[in-house]
């Protein structure tokens, strides 16, 4: 039961090369927390059911609980610290912010990540394409719906659109 | 992007949103509003440190080795190769924390570690620490426990049968945990005036909170003898009490909780934990930093969810539906401890009558203990299974009497300003403005009873139902005469404002509340307020965010110590003004003469003034619930200092052959006093909308009766985040909510709880819609599928059209409740004691 040995490896995070030695049997999730100090990724089953782990692989969202380190070494990964520019949120950002789409503020990193990924692909997505692109993201506190609105209102603004939620969404009917 | 960077200051709002101003109480420019939470940016940016965050330097990991059994004494624990194996640092069992610990004082039946018995598979029996999780695992694996088995109990039903052997060596008798047994009037004359009389029987499987957030505890016990805690607790008050009490002789005031944000609680994090205090312990023993970070299956087994309850309710009413009489049984399905048990039993009885009046009412509830994860307080803590039984039941009775469900209730509404039957005192009462919203958008007149056929085949129906909630426990969990909040302010000379307050973020808010009130109190931004909270260490103490008490009680409190503050800032601006501090406006980050606006200064300068003048200045506020006239033994759970009321209408859609069904929208209303930050109190709402549409179509924290080697064992059919189930993006509806404001007295601006309440109509009316598109009741939640369908069997068959556990002789436990305490209703001239009650030890207030 001794100790297994690590590898030592570069990885791409938010641009920027961590060097870092690592146990090789070790998940993305666990190296991004326990070794590269990057928090900001959570984890709710380690089973790959829960999807607050989701992070960016070359632009695609997949899940860093079921995704070895050692296969994302050489690839760019993005985590939820890197969506900020600076002192700028992210659009999806703001509008979470804006709308209280993150509640306990737990699944917000890994639906981020995963509706940042939708948005690059589908810079206008329908309500049912919204669902369907976060359909692996569990939440417990929002019921979801604050997110939707979020994601419909930083989708309208990063296309230019001077969007603002809806009375209904903010007020009730 | 569209967002210039004055947009973007960090912790600043956004503030030319124009939809922020969009508020509807133009004197209020907080209130109502709908400002970012204060710690918005954190949680969006992955910034937000959850305990499991949190890392030290040294740190060890801690594993729990739990019990593989039901139900055994431990004949020896053999835990030496575990600790001769590498990088083991520490090992612990029950015998290093002999003193038992529980949440409330009448249940102290827990042990950090089992000491001479397991009670349910899951019970934690050793901890161990080593340099890495994985040798903490592996050294688990090498730990041998002899177990002497005994009898596994798995139901109500066998508890009631089996007096022998006990889980426990305390309560009524055998597995039974409590009984009660009280009669508020008369019931005999109640049901002699009924015109109409119904019995039913319904079951309300378990269902479990499910946080995102894996509990986690980091501990540190220093150098100096002082220790520290970290956790994800929802209670650091309680955990605080429940250290000092285990780790005696270490003296409370060496002991310092630090309750951090919570992902997700729902009251699974209520409780005083096993791990939290095999943690502490840990670090004090091995001189080091502990952390453990429970998996998703250790979840399951800390639980404290909501209780399978059994229920049996007979109900009369007058032809117009007034109840006349209530006679309702409840049989809790406990697990292995006691937990908020004893609060939870009474719960199932309390707030049937802060809906609708109830002339005559008898409750009778009894726990047991069987051999399954103890269940506690789920969001709705103990109300929401009684709630199904009676909205279904009224619904049932508006059917025999061919009333409308919604005209019945709208009828018979509890008026506002009253006692109930039981002595609970209701303040402001929404519940039929709720109603109206909620039947006037649905349409509920005209598409109620239609049947309408979906393109796919589908029958389409419309249910009603409706809930009441409390804003916080009347007492505390402890007996004490002290404040149940308390919130202190520091203002300084840079304008800063900061609020110390013990009470929890558990993602409804509550840090933002804080800054809401004070700063609409003292005219400042919000956002620029400083919340230091849940430190036992350096804040007042707030009992915890349980029982929807934080809005009214810290908010309260957060209230007197602004209102003071600004007190103080007047008298010091009148000075320096020459103005009459009654003309004095805070707001803008100014203060200002009313009648002559130009004529003030920044909030900054005014705190300067004042502290020139008084010295430094800082203010505090308490918050003590108003005294319940309930007087009776029990009668201290129930009352609150407020009552949220909730209505919805749910629209489903049923296949008849297969009992499939789906939700495409739902009405909810919710009356909440007032709206404290507008997005927020409907985030509340919507996740109360989406948590009561799980418990209805299919969430459940159900057993396999397994058996091995002849000793029987329940363990969690599905102890996984995704097969548990819970609805995800696809089966959440459209919702319509309607924020009914109907303010009360009791409540900071009117407030009152959010949240909780709106979880209550879901099941119910779920039910109710099916059995309005189908013909077919189901009698147990959750309703899943496969209920619907065995009731459409049944009706097909020529059987009663429901889906529910027997209402015959062999429904519920046969239980001797022993005499009622009887009670006068309040229109009996009743002054809230029971007259037949044995006179009690006046306890001294400590």
């Amino acid at each position: 039961m001794s100790e297994p040995n690590k590898v030592l490896a570069t990885f791409h995070v938010n641009s920027e090369p961590h060097e870092c030695a690592f146990a090789p049997h070790k998940t993305l999730l666990e190296v991004l927390r326990e070794d590269l100090d990057l928090c900001g990724t959570k984890h709710g089953c380690e089973l790959g059911e829960c999807g607050a782990c989701t992070v960016q692989i070359d632009g695609t969202p997949v899940l860093s609980c079921l995704y070895l380190g050692l296969d994302a070494v050489g690839k760019q990964i993005r985590t939820v610290e890197g969506l900020a520019n600076g002192p700028t949120l992210h659009p999806l950002q703001d509008a979470f912010a804006d709308l209280g789409a993150a509640q306990c503020g737990y699944c917000t990193p890994g639906i981020l990540m995963a509706a940042e990924s939708l948005l690059q692909a589908n810079p206008s997505p329908s309500r049912d394409e919204i669902k369907q692109g976060l359909a692996g993201n569990l939440c417990r506190c929002t019921g979801y719906l604050k997110i939707f609105e979020a994601v419909e209102l930083a989708a309208a603004r990063m296309r230019g659109e001077d969007a603002e939620p809806s009375k209904e969404s903010i007020y009730g009917s | 992007m569209g967002l210039d960077e004055s947009k973007s200051i960090p912790g600043v709002a956004r503030p030319d949103a124009p939809w922020r101003h969009d508020a509807k109480k133009s004197e209020l420019n907080v209130i109502g509003k709908a400002i970012r939470k204060i710690d918005a940016r954190s949680k969006v940016s992955g910034l937000t440190k959850f305990a499991d965050d949190l890392t030290l330097p040294r740190m060890l990991h801690m594993k729990l080795l739990r019990s593989t059994v039901a139900h055994a004494l431990i004949k020896s624990i053999d835990v030496h190769k575990a600790r001769a194996m590498s990088g083991v640092k520490g090992v612990l069992t029950g015998q290093d924390m002999p003193i038992p610990f529980g949440i409330l004082p009448v249940s102290q039946d827990e042990h950090a570690l089992c000491l001479d018995k397991v009670r349910f598979v899951g019970d934690p029996i050793v901890a161990v620490a080593a340099l890495t999780e994985e040798q903490a695992w592996d050294a688990c694996r090498l730990i041998e426990v002899e177990y002497e088995l005994l009898q596994t109990i798995g139901s109500v039903h066998e508890a009631a049968a089996t007096s022998d052997p006990r889980l426990h060596d305390y309560g009524v008798r055998g597995n039974i945990h409590r009984l009660e047994n009280l009669e508020f009037g008369d019931l005999q004359d109640g049901f002699a005036r009924a015109e109409h009389v119904r019995e039913d029987t319904f079951f309300f499987e378990g269902n479990t909170h499910l946080p995102m957030e894996q509990h986690a505890t980091l501990a540190h016990f220093d150098k100096d003898g002082k220790l520290t805690i970290w956790s994800s607790t929802q209670t650091p008050h309680y955990l605080h009490r429940a250290l000092a009490r285990v780790l005696h002789p270490l003296p409370a005031h060496h002991i310092r909780v630090i309750a951090c944000p919570n992902g997700g609680g729902f009251g699974g994090k209520s409780d005083p934990f096993n791990h939290e205090i095999a943690a502490a312990k840990m670090s004090m023993l091995t001189g080091r930093p502990i952390k453990i970070a429970l998996t998703r299956e250790e979840v399951f087994f800390c639980h404290r969810g909501r209780h399978p309850v059994l229920m049996r309710s007979k109900m009369g009413v007058t032809k117009t539906g007034r109840i006349t009489a209530l006679d309702f049984q409840a049989y809790l399905d406990g697990g292995a401890y006691g937990s908020y048990g004893t609060a939870s039993t009474f719960y199932t009885g309390a707030l049937q009558t802060v809906t609708y009046p109830v002339e005559n009412y008898h409750f009778r509830g009894a726990r047991f203990f069987t051999c399954k994860a103890p269940c506690g307080p789920k969001r709705g803590h103990g109300t929401v299974q009684p709630r199904f039984a009676i909205e279904v039941q009224l619904d049932k009775i508006a059917c025999d009497l061919g009333l409308d469900p919604a005209e019945l209730r709208l009828q018979n509404l509890a008026p506002r300003d009253s006692l109930t039957a039981n002595f609970l005192k209701i303040g402001s009462m929404g519940l039929g403005e709720c109603i109206q919203k909620v039947i006037d958008g649905s349409g509920w007149k005209q598409r109620r009873g239609q049947r309408e056929i979906t393109a796919d085949g589908r029958i389409r129906g419309l249910g009603l139902a409706c809930s009441s909630y409390l804003s916080g426990a009347g007492l505390p969990i402890y007996w004490n005469g002290l404040p149940h909040s308390g919130v202190q302010l520091k203002l300084d000379r840079s304008g800063l404002v900061t609020v110390f307050c013990g009470s929890t973020d558990i993602g409804q808010g509550s840090d933002s509340v804080l800054t809401w009130i004070v700063g609409e109190v003292l005219g400042v931004d919000p956002l620029g307020i400083r919340v230091v909270t849940s430190d036992t260490d350096l804040t007042p103490v707030d009992l915890g965010s349980y029982s929807s008490r934080v809005t009214v009680m810290t908010g309260n409190a957060a209230m007197q110590a602004a209102e003071r503050a600004r007190e103080i800032i007047a008298r010091g601006v009148a000075e320096h003004l020459l103005v009459p501090s009654s003309r004095l406006v805070f707001a803008d980050a100014r203060v200002f003469d009313s009648e002559d606006p130009q004529k003030g200064m920044s909030f900054m300068d005014a705190v300067i003034a004042a502290e020139a003048r008084f010295g430094t200045i800082g203010t505090v506020g308490s918050y003590t619930p108003p005294k319940s006239p309930a007087k009776f033994r029990g009668g201290g759970v129930g009352p609150s200092p407020s009552y949220s009321y909730s209505a919805a209408v749910v629209e489903v859609e049923v296949d008849p052959l297969t009992g499939i069904y789906r939700v495409p929208k739902v009405w909810m209303a919710h009356d909440i006093g007032r709206a404290l930050n507008a997005a927020v109190a409907m985030g509340q709402i919507e996740g109360s909308v989406y948590m009561g549409l799980g418990e209805a179509m299919m969430e459940e924290m159900a057993y396999r009766d397994r058996s091995h080697k002849g000793h029987r064992v329940f363990v969690h059919k599905i102890p996984s985040l995704l097969e548990y189930k819970s609805p995800s993006t696809m089966e959440m509806p459209d919702v319509v909510t309607y924020v009914v404001e109907d303010p009360d007295k009791n409540g900071p601006f009117g407030a009152k709880e959010v949240g909780q309440g709106p979880l209550l109509p879901m099941m119910p009316a779920i039910a109710n819609a099916v059995f309005d598109a189908v013909g077919v009741r189901v009698d147990e939640n959750p309703i899943s599928f496969e209920k619907v369908f065995a009731a459409l069997q049944s009706k097909k068959e020529g059987k009663d059209a429901r889906f529910g556990p027997s209402a015959g002789a062999d429904g519920v436990p046969q239980v001797d409740f022993g005499d009622s305490l009887k009670i006068k209703t309040p229109w009996q001239g009743g002054d809230g004691t029971a007259w037949n009650e044995p006179k009690r030890e006046k306890k001294a207030a400590k």
